[in-house]
């Protein structure tokens, strides 16, 4: 069984890392629509999947977070990300499967993974 | 929506829009009566009656991107097609706890699904608010609440990475203990 004491010694690792952390400059904000559209259409396993990545990388620099409907619901899941100059990439239709080139490419390296994003959807 | 978890973590979503920092959510469960029930209790902004009433009607929304709104409507629909009920009780300035129950027996009964995923993501996406997650089977209970976990923390917030394995781990370890026959105790 998971114990409190368990959780005080996490927290004491992560007390003497924070400060490195809170120094960085070059964060990212990952944003998942998490609205009645994007829940239904599969935002929980994309969004469970980008907390584990990041968390099983160390990317410190990266928040995930959610947001509600943006208004393209026939798109979701849509995965917004912000990076440190404030551009804005917009990722549809995504799957938990995808979300693993996204952390490699995107936010590790930087490259824009064109395929997944809006701009390459056929639209109908 | 495929299973019950993915429309608390929708209802969810009203209770932080409306402003609450205190967030309570019980999944009970009665195997004997096939009796299963979901309730989502807040502290936000709550609602007037005429509110209560709008928000069951799928063509009513707060947001402005659409002209439809179905989170409430789905949760009621996902109920009442197993012969269950379902309720909100609102009082604005107060809070809203809305409750649905099922007969869990009846062929339109959806899956529970993973009630665990649902609550770390809202944990993790909302590290300021409190949630109390309470899931019963039968006699036995399970509860999580973020205030004891934060006193332990003293600030590290708990969508730390190393915080969310932690909290995933106790919510599937804590639950799993749930579905084990009476006489296993360990």
């Amino acid at each position: 069984m998971k114990s409190l004491e368990e959780l005080k010694a996490i927290r004491d690792r992560v007390k003497s890392s924070v400060d490195i952390r809170e120094d960085n400059s070059n964060k990212i904000r990952v944003v998942v629509g998490m609205a009645t559209c994007g829940i239904a259409a599969g935002a929980r396993p994309v969004l469970a999947a980008f907390t584990e990545e990041v968390a099983k990388r160390g990317l410190h620099n990266v928040t995930v977070t959610q947001t509600g409907c943006i208004g393209i619901c026939q798109y979701e899941p849509v995965v917004e990300i912000f990076d440190a100059d404030g551009n804005k990439t917009t990722y549809v239709k995504m799957t938990a499967e995808k979300v693993a080139k996204v952390v490699t490419d995107h936010l590790v390296n930087g490259n824009v993974v064109t395929e997944y994003t809006i701009g390459s959807i056929n639209m109908k | 929506m495929q299973e019950l978890s993915l429309n608390v973590l929708d209802i969810a979503q009203n209770s932080i829009r409306a402003g609450a920092n205190l967030i309570q959510i019980s999944v009970l469960e009665r195997t004997e009566d096939a009796f299963l029930e979901i309730s989502i209790s807040d502290n936000g902004c709550g609602m007037t009656p005429e509110q209560v009433e709008h928000v069951m009607d799928p063509f009513f929304t707060t947001r402005t991107t659409r002209k439809v709104g179905l989170g409430v409507p789905f949760f009621k629909m996902s109920a009442e097609a197993t012969g269950g009920d379902f309720s909100i009780a609102s009082q604005p300035g107060v809070g809203t706890k809305t409750t649905a129950r099922y007969h869990t027996d009846h062929i339109d009964m959806l899956p529970i699904g993973d009630m665990n995923a649902t609550i770390l993501a809202l944990i993790t996406m909302n590290p300021a608010l409190d949630f109390v997650y309470t899931r019963s089977v039968n006699e036995k209970q399970y509860v999580l609440d973020t205030r004891e976990l934060k006193e332990v923390l003293e600030g590290v917030p708990l969508d730390t990475p190393e915080v969310a394995l932690y909290l995933k781990e106790a919510l599937e370890e804590g639950t799993a203990a749930l579905e084990k026959p009476a006489s296993d105790t360990n």
